[in-house]
């Protein structure tokens, strides 16, 4: 199992690069939150899959999973909830005052 | 145990919270916004005086003992950073009142700054991996609203990439987090320590090094990973540039002493890794400074090639190399500031910040000339000036550990610098006096200049005074080189 999400991971990983290099502001912000969702895919595999019952639901069981990682994970995706929404409105108002999505266009500066 | 060690953080988060319902009564911001950098002044100033006494202090977040709940650490090394990071903000929001336009002030500037302190102090303090990661979000987002807070063509342009930037270098953080996690199974710092050095097979242990070395690397501008900073830091006005400039990449250095004295100091390898990265890093980005015409534009590049500075300080890996690392950490956050708040100045009095086009200011204002050539030649490390002394006692250890090379390369770099910083002074303040507007020869500064003061006289202060000061960097050095006798031992047994 831990194998398989490793190659998912390394698939959205890859996705996201690849988006990352395209030109479109709006695909290289899908890139990056494709790349966060790989980062935490990836953190939830590290810390290993279901090796134990549930945490917290009764006191019998030999083992138990550990719950923290999605804590963690719960806490990094709505952090990156916020820096997306963020990112979208600042990629509409540049898109807005400069009349292209095209980063290529957004190069360099006026003063050199 | 020790309550104090959680105000700086809360203190700002409490007020920033309240602030934010108060948008448009100007005097209530800025009168709690000073109140609250004020105490934070003087609470982080007694607790670096408590923990100079008394040792390292640490609070244990909701009774949660320490390797499973968070723990916040002040040792020496992060209480006065964050009583510097206090007397910075003061000196820059005291400008800020004396620039900003209305709109800006009305716009939430007190809040986000009051946040993006809680998460610069929150970075300083914090003892938990993950929690560093909150803190450099914290710290992030409230970075990102004050830079693009404007909405200038150019800002936009440029706070979007930044923006794009660092993002990407958060999920990384979190990946690292992620291996960190899965080796030691904690994220207590102290007690990965405490783990990693029992570690037999430390290869896993140096992928995760590279990936935080990618991760801080990318906050603090080291090459190849400084590409962004020249141009973000060039968009925002005068003040926050000064803030950005001081603080920001200096607490992704911060984290990489950390982390490297800590955690991953068991491959000789990373820290000639380090070495090489630092020696580039200076040598490039002075490179940068030599090339360009441009106030604002040469200062931020300097920042790149200061950092490089600390980055070999860290790489040469003896105590003195580390206190050397903090005084020149010190001696940058306060000079460096300076610096751009007098670009700032110069844009207030002649409208731009081309060194072609302005000339003579030295006649027309006198004092602010003087002043920024003080802290030019601090900053180009000119006795008895604090630039001087730290780079003295990183050079003197990169002899003792016969790192001849970078040595080598940071005093060419040095040289550099001082002639770069020369370029300023010499096309913009000597000389004939030629503004692009005569009228702006009778420009008012005098509160603007009045309110660098207190940096221009701590830079001094730290040349002047330099033996106590090097000593307590010294025992910084000894605390960070011997973390099993100081930090792991005060988290993980109290």
């Amino acid at each position: 199992m831990e194998i398989l999400m490793i190659f998912a991971v390394g698939i959205i990983f890859s996705v996201g690069t690849y988006l990352l290099l395209t030109k479109s502001m709006l695909r290289v912000i899908l890139g990056v939150m494709l790349i966060a969702h790989g980062a935490h895919l990836m953190f939830l595999t590290l810390a290993g899959l279901k090796t134990g019952s549930p945490p917290l639901l009764g006191e019998e069981a030999s083992s138990y999973a550990d719950p923290l990682p999605q804590a963690l994970i719960l806490t990094a995706i709505v952090i990156g909830f916020g820096m997306t929404a963020f990112m979208l409105v600042l990629a509409y108002r540049t898109y807005k005052l400069h009349g292209t999505d095209n980063l290529d266009e957004l190069r360099g500066t006026d003063d050199e | 145990m020790s309550n104090l060690v959680v105000m700086p953080i809360l203190i700002p988060m409490l007020i920033g919270v309240l602030l934010l319902l108060v948008k448009d009564k100007k005097q209530v911001q800025r009168i709690a916004t000073l109140l609250t950098v004020l105490s934070m002044i003087i609470l982080s100033g007694y607790l670096t005086y408590i923990v100079y006494i008394d040792g390292i202090q640490t609070i244990e977040l909701g009774n949660w003992p320490a390797p499973f709940g968070i723990v916040l650490v002040a040792d020496l090394l992060s209480s006065s950073l964050v009583f510097l990071s206090g007397i910075l903000a003061l000196v820059t929001l005291v400008f800020a009142w004396l620039t900003f336009s209305p709109e800006r002030e009305r716009n939430f500037f007190h809040p986000f700054f009051l946040f993006l302190l809680v998460g610069v102090n929150g970075s300083f303090m914090t003892g938990d991996l993950f929690n560093l990661f909150v803190f450099f979000e914290v710290m992030l987002i409230s970075s990102f609203i004050l830079i693009s807070m404007g909405s200038k063509k150019y800002q936009l342009r440029e706070s979007l990439k930044y923006v794009i930037i660092n993002t990407i270098s958060s999920m990384f953080f979190i990946l690292g987090v992620a291996y960190m996690y899965g080796l030691t199974g904690t994220l207590n710092m102290a007690d990965m320590a405490v783990r990693t050095s029992e570690m037999e097979n430390t290869a896993l242990l140096s992928v995760a090094a590279v990936v935080f070395l990618f991760v801080f690397g990318t906050k603090s501008a080291i090459f190849p990973l400084y590409y962004w900073l020249p141009h973000s830091y060039y968009a925002p006005p005068a003040a926050i540039a000064a803030l950005f400039g001081g603080l920001l990449t200096k607490v992704g250095v911060y984290t990489i002493m950390r982390m490297y004295t800590l955690v991953f100091n068991h491959d000789p390898q990373i820290l000639q890794i380090l070495l090489i990265v630092g020696g580039l890093t200076m040598f490039i980005g002075v490179l940068g400074a030599v090339a360009l015409y441009d106030f604002k534009r040469i200062l931020a590049v300097h920042i790149v090639s200061q950092v490089g500075y600390m980055i070999m300080g860290i790489g040469i890996f003896t105590p003195l190399a580390i206190a050397g690392t903090y005084y020149f950490l010190v001696h940058n956050i306060i000079v460096k500031s300076a610096l751009f708040l007098y670009a700032g100045i110069a844009e207030r009095i002649t409208g731009t910040t081309q060194l072609k086009q302005m000339s003579g200011l030295l006649k027309t204002h006198p004092y602010v000339g003087w002043l920024f050539f003080i802290t030019a030649l601090s900053l180009a490390g000119i006795p008895p000036l604090s630039g001087f002394f730290g780079k003295f006692a990183l050079i003197i250890s990169g002899f003792e550990a016969q790192h001849y090379f970078v040595v080598a390369v940071s005093i060419l770099t040095g040289v550099l610098t001082l002639f770069s910083m020369m370029k300023i002074f010499m096309t913009s303040f000597f000389g004939e006096v030629k503004l692009p507007d005569p009228a702006s020869a009778a420009v008012k500064v005098g509160g603007l200049a009045a309110a660098t003061l207190p940096l221009v006289f701590l830079t001094v202060l730290l040349g002047v005074a330099a033996e106590p000061f090097m000593q307590f960097s010294m025992e910084i050095g000894e605390q960070l080189m011997n973390p099993s006798d100081y930090y792991i031992p005060s988290v993980l047994e109290d």
